[in-house]
């Protein structure tokens, strides 16, 4: 397939993934539990899923364990994903919306493997998906899980590094410093800079990290028919927004929330309504706009659905 | 030990507890929606759904308090068996199984402090029936409810005190036979 090149726009920066797929062998798991995790584990991690759904938007310390897999793979999601599967469900797994990155595919077979799970690309399949950085443009049902990675679940870490400090401003709802950042964003850009990670408040009570997902996204985590889990493996986290929550992205009355969105339309589906990914296409730098989910973009491309540089798409399946 | 505590167990622990958990999740999630539970055998003083429910979050990790209504040696040795959790006063209680009438009055399970409101009791609260329609019928709204949701509750005056300590409080699971339902502290209720 074309060598896709995603510009540094698309990526978050508090991240330090590595995509090195040689050294990450998941065949040493000769001998595992269904889906890696010893029990006592899992029943740990179930714990703390109910509290986090008892408490919208609160982050729940658990003890994360280690896993075959680097930090930077998103081992919260994984811990998740692997306390809550059971034989009957069918998982995808996104990697800034595309299921074919190394990441993704290596974790979908991890599951497949250790929890002899179905797998599947088409989100209106699968019963559980794991996300890295982004929510499908398919609403969600109900019944499904969205289980986010999470690299730094603290929405307010920047502000405070501190623990001890920012769970006492959680404790007394004490957010105004995160208004004054933003408020900042405003007077030094002309509007709130913040494009990733764009921080929530969850049923009028907890301000939370949403994950690196774009901003674009943010209006989806409100009253999404799915249960959505949030797994910080590093910082040890898990936090849950339960199905109809409500969920707002923070702003101002003279400066409301923009999901910001670059206008145009997917080249390869047409789509003017999803969130697109700035593609450079040669060593003439020529660029595109594409949908960041491959899913959505290739089912509406089988649907008939054409952008201005479809037939780049045809060529590539002949 | 009773012998018959060595029974009644899950027969293919990681998948039997990795269901009925999906089940739970499921019923933490909506509040007042009932799922069904199977695959435990516990004494009788407690429900399937109960023993289910115990075998799949309780270990040595879980101080359990046990309610005297169900308090049974053969429970206990089947508890002990099954999960390894300690039995604990209601004060140090992480899980509670038991009648609604063995947790009253609720102030003496802890209901977590600001900083760490996850650090609170969960009560497995056996019913007589799980019910949509009858004596104490609620409506339940919040997070996890689309519009609304109904079930009948054993003392609604009492669980709307509970509520209204959010985001500290007392989060429960409520058993009836093979049937179990969740009610959260952050939901709000409101009787018929
Ligand atoms: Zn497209």
């Amino acid at each position: 397939m074309t060598e896709q090149i995603i510009t540094p726009s698309a990526n978050d920066k508090n991240d330090t993934t590595t995509h090195n797929p040689e050294t990450h062998n998941f065949d040493a798991t000769d001998s595992y539990n269904f889906a890696y995790l010893d029990e006592q584990t899992k029943r740990m991690i179930r714990r703390a899923l109910l509290k986090a759904l008892a408490i919208p938007g609160y982050q729940v310390p658990f003890a994360s364990r280690e896993m075959p897999m680097p930090y930077g793979w998103g081992t919260g999601g994984v811990q998740v994903t692997a306390a809550c599967l059971t034989p009957d469900d069918c998982v995808k797994v996104i990697d800034q919306g595309a299921d074919d990155t190394t990441n993704a595919v290596s974790i979908r077979s991890f599951f497949a493997r250790t929890a002899g799970v179905r797998t599947t690309e088409a989100t209106d399949e699968a019963s559980l998906i794991q996300t890295r950085h982004r929510i499908p443009e398919t609403e969600l049902t109900e019944g499904q899980l969205l289980v986010y990675q999470v690299p730094i679940p603290e929405p307010l870490r920047f502000l405070e590094p501190r623990e001890t400090e920012t769970r006492k401003m959680h404790a007394l709802s004490e957010y105004g410093l995160m208004h004054v950042k933003l408020y900042e964003d405003i007077s030094q850009h002309g509007h709130i800079a913040t494009a990733y990670a764009y921080p929530v408040n969850v049923e009028g009570r907890y301000v939370m990290d949403p994950s690196p997902i774009p901003k674009f996204d943010n209006p989806k985590m409100s009253d999404c028919a799915a249960i959505q889990l949030f797994g910080a493996g590093r910082e040890q986290r898990i936090y849950a927004i339960p199905p109809y929550s409500h969920v707002k992205s923070l702003d101002f009355e003279d400066y409301p929330f923009d999901r910001l969105r670059a206008p145009g339309a997917c080249a390869l589906c047409g789509a003017d309504d999803s969130y697109l990914d700035e593609v450079i296409m040669d060593d003439q730098g020529t660029r595109m706009y594409v949908c960041s989910d491959t899913d959505y973009c290739s089912t509406r491309h089988e649907r008939g659905h054409v952008g201005d540089q479809s037939d780049l798409f045809d060529s590539e399946e002949g | 030990m009773q012998p018959d505590a060595l029974k009644g167990g899950f027969l293919d622990l990681p998948i039997q507890s990795a269901t009925a958990f999906r089940s739970l999740l499921q019923a933490m999630a909506q509040p007042g929606t009932i799922h069904q539970l199977a695959g435990a055998a516990p004494p009788p003083s407690i429900s399937v759904a109960a023993g289910v429910v115990l075998l799949t979050l309780c270990d040595p990790e879980t101080p359990l308090f046990v309610g005297v209504s169900v308090d049974t040696p053969d429970l206990r040795s089947w508890i002990s068996f099954h999960t390894g959790a300690p039995f604990s006063a209601a004060g140090e209680a992480v899980i509670a199984i038991g009648s609604w009438q063995d947790f009253t009055p609720l102030s003496a399970f802890p209901v977590g402090s600001a900083e760490f409101p996850d650090r609170s009791t969960t009560l497995i609260t056996e019913l007589v029936s799980l019910a949509r329609e009858g004596s104490n019928a609620c409506r339940l709204t919040g997070p996890g409810i689309q519009n609304f949701s109904t079930l009948c509750l054993p003392d609604p005056a009492l669980m709307q005190v509970n509520t209204a300590h959010f985001p500290l409080g007392l989060d429960f699971i409520l058993t009836s036979s093979s049937a179990v339902a969740a009610l959260p502290r952050s939901t709000r209720i409101e009787v018929i």
